[in-house]
């Protein structure tokens, strides 16, 4: 470590923002100059090749607010005001059509220059510190480095600068910039009556929220808590059911005097080799109502010949069948998960419990949960956080119905998600669908932090590396 | 005690008996169907009266206006393989920089990349959708496969949290070695660090192969009803759709035979992976 920090000369990046505001303090008018003439410190210290850079970027940035950036601020600030329409053409003698404004790409190129002029001010800031920089080493009597040797620190003490910067691309364009998008989404009425092109939708503020918890008749909280109630309740049993079940297959399994011990895992494994999609899909069709689970039934004699059970048709059972479906896919998993961790339970403590008289059951209950709940708590609650998300279960399986009046285009079994996702894709109101997409991060962000927080790796990660 | 713990013992033989059963009929349900020689949906029995291959070489014969298994095949295989390829890149470098480099940015990012983690992953998409469609991607189908490539793999940076725990427990040592000698972190990084991460790197390159294969949200999104040029999982499902489902009813179960195959084994080489690089870099 010693070693490595003596090799890199300027402290660049190290501490960038304390260097910041150092460079505002100490520097001199040259360097405060830097703010405004990108990279005029490190021309008039003998570093064309880095001026040259800095200057590019900020002409590029003020040429493209002048042009377009400004704008889209201003419109980002409307959302558009000239409705599509038809206006006489004197020209041509006929109504012609016109466009209008278009508030969703208004909206989208406002974040997009919001994003931009946040790298605007990194680099705004980066050319302070180098003229800082460069400030600092001629008053120590050294040589400014040149553009090639700028570059070859690329390599060495400012690797980190080129393995980021095309994953950070990425990742600004396909997640934050999405993202803000719809977070914004959340706070303007562009639902279904008010779809682009051709109409215009505005800032509403909180209204959405406030639709979204009550309970009048223009609100949407008959529909939201009941499904927030299935979500929790489906999240709780999914991830319980899986857990204790798979554990107590795990036990099963590896208990002294079962025989054939890699047959029985082999065959319960043998469904984790299917792509859930495929299961879901296989499942769905097998408790369809002239599916083979309703034949077999039939053919058992359980039910009339003409007779079938609507598995997936009434609500009640269709939740169950869920749940039950997700023990299928889900148990194998766990059992081979929790089959290690059973290992490692002291044997002593099981021994103890047989001299003082304990019954299986109480050793189970005594012993072997509490052990278990204990060392596997961060993966329970990911594994919960997981469950409330868990889009593809409830959409190939039910696909969120049966279908009701109760709910605004929800189903009986859908989950927040998947009432997202059709609000979203197959309603539109994408201002709705955004609402309960900060919510279900409001949601999920609780518990992950909660499971974050108690892991080593998080707290004690410089000791952990070595 | 001795007939006691018979009884036990057959009963725990006869409660495996009957729940791997339980486990077993469903796959066997979708291997006979996928051999029945009767098309069509609904049966009143469940073993086939015949048997054929034809389902399987169904899927392989180009039908003008039918759906067309191969060619979903290869568009999932042309998206998984240049997806994983950009998302490994991507996954290595930044795990690479978190656990490595020290830097102003780095503790900010971590606790941006696990903010960004909870929102639920498609809740952007129609974002995402306009801004591929702005850019021009959705133009035709061929583009589209390439913005699909784009979605799977732009965010994939944010997901460096198993690699990242992997380099850590390379030793320092190693690096302070290749310091003393005058190495460049670079050096360190392509010299070093990876070729002692060949179990994590493969594992990354086949965690993002398989994403495609599976994923069904985002191509169905993106593809909407342009069938040449849908993906595997999208295709299949398409043939359980009413229009379809009674031509095609077999055919589905071959396809995902047909499939589950060469997931499982890449999912297994995940799993012998991952205990590789659980049990750490450099033994001993």
């Amino acid at each position: 470590m010693k070693a490595r920090n003596s090799k890199a000369a300027p402290p660049d990046g190290e501490a960038g923002g304390f260097l910041t505001l150092e460079a505002i303090k100490n520097g001199d008018t040259i360097t405060r100059l830097s703010l405004l003439v990108f990279g005029l410190g490190n021309l008039l210290r003998g570093q064309a090749g880095r001026f040259l850079l800095y200057i590019v970027v900020e002409v590029a940035y003020l040429v493209y607010m002048a042009v377009y950036g400004f704008q889209s601020l201003v419109n980002m600030s409307t959302l558009g005001t000239v409705l599509a329409g038809e206006e006489f053409s004197e020209e041509l003698g006929i109504f012609v059509y016109t466009p209008g404004d278009n508030s969703m790409l208004f909206l989208l190129y406002g974040v997009m220059t919001i994003v931009i002029t946040a790298g605007f001010l990194c680099v705004m800031a980066s050319s302070l510190r180098s003229a800082y920089v460069t400030q600092k080493l001629q008053a120590a009597g050294f040589k400014p480095p040149s553009l090639g040797a700028d570059i070859k620190t690329l390599l060495d003490q400012n690797l980190h600068k080129l393995l980021m910067t095309w994953p950070i691309t990425g990742i600004l364009i396909f997640t934050i910039v999405p993202l803000v998008f719809m977070v914004l989404i959340a706070f303007t009425n562009y639902d279904r009556t008010h779809q682009v092109p051709g109409n215009l939708f505005d800032w509403v503020g909180l209204t959405n929220f406030q639709a979204m918890f009550s309970f009048t008749a223009t609100g949407f909280g008959r529909t939201f808590f009941p499904v927030l109630g299935w979500t929790l309740i489906w999240a709780v049993f999914a991830t319980f059911s899986n857990y204790i079940l798979g554990m107590l297959l795990a036990i099963l399994i590896n208990r002294n005097g079962t025989r054939f011990k890699a047959f029985w895992r082999f065959m319960f494994v043998l469904s984790i080799a299917l792509p859930a999609f495929v299961s879901l899909l296989t499942m769905r069709t097998i408790f369809s109502n002239s599916g083979p689970f309703n034949i077999l039934l039939q053919q058992l004699g359980i039910l009339a010949s003409n007779q079938t059970v609507t598995w997936w048709g009434d609500p009640m059972l269709a939740r169950v069948m869920i749940i039950v479906v997700n023990i299928w896919i889900g148990v194998p998993y766990t059992m081979l998960t929790t089959t290690g961790i059973l290992q490692n339970i002291p044997a002593e403590l099981y021994e103890a419990a047989t001299v003082d008289g304990a019954s299986p059951v109480t050793t189970f209950f005594k012993i072997t949960l509490p052990y278990m709940i204990f060392v596997m708590t961060p993966y329970l609650i990911t594994a919960f956080v997981g469950n409330i998300n868990n889009f593809n279960v409830i959409y190939l399986l039910t696909g969120g119905g049966p279908e009701t009046l109760e709910y605004y285009y929800a189903g009986k079994t859908d989950l927040l998600v998947t009432w997202l996702y059709k609000l979203t894709i197959q309603e539109k109101d994408y201002n709705l669908g955004s609402v309960i997409g900060i919510l279900v991060f409001v949601l999920m962000a609780v518990f992950s932090l909660l499971a974050y927080r108690r892991s080593g790796a998080y707290k004690n990660e410089e000791e952990f590396q070595k | 005690m001795k007939s006691r713990k018979f009884l036990l013992n057959s009963a725990a033989h006869l409660v495996l008996a009957v729940l791997s059963l339980v486990w077993v009929l469903p796959i066997i349900f979708a291997l006979l169907t996928s051999f029945r020689a009767e098309s069509g949906s609904a049966k009143t029995y469940i073993i086939p009266k015949a048997f054929t291959l034809e389902n399987y070489t169904g899927l392989f014969n180009v039908n003008v206006g039918g759906l067309n298994y191969s060619r979903w095949f290869f568009n999932t295989l042309l998206v998984a393989a240049a997806s994983c390829v950009l998302s490994a890149f991507f996954i290595l470098c930044v795990a690479y920089a978190m656990s490595r480099l020290r830097f102003t940015m780095r503790r900010p990012f971590m606790n941006v990349a696990l903010i960004l983690g909870m929102f639920p992953g498609f809740m952007s998409m129609i974002a995402v959708y306009y801004i591929l469609k702005g850019f021009g991607f959705l133009e035709s189908g061929a583009t589209s496969l390439v913005a699909l490539v784009l979605v799977y793999s732009g965010g994939a940076g944010l997901g460096f949290y198993i690699t990242k725990g992997f380099f850590d427990t390379i030793p320092k040592a190693l690096d302070e070695a290749a310091y003393l000698d005058g190495c460049t972190k670079w050096q360190v990084f392509t010299k070093i660090t990876l070729p002692l991460s060949k179990p994590i790197a493969v594992y990354t390159l086949i965690v993002s192969f398989m994403a495609p294969w599976t994923d069904y949200i985002f191509a169905k999104v993106i593809m909407g009803q342009n069938r040449d040029y849908y993906t595997i999982a999208i295709g299949l499902w398409t043939m359980l759709e009413k229009e379809f489902i009674e031509t095609y009813y077999t055919r589905f179960f071959a396809g995902c035979v047909l499939i589950s195959i060469p997931i499982s084994i890449l999912f297994l080489l995940t799993q012998k992976f991952y205990t590789d690089s659980m049990s750490g870099a450099v033994k001993g």
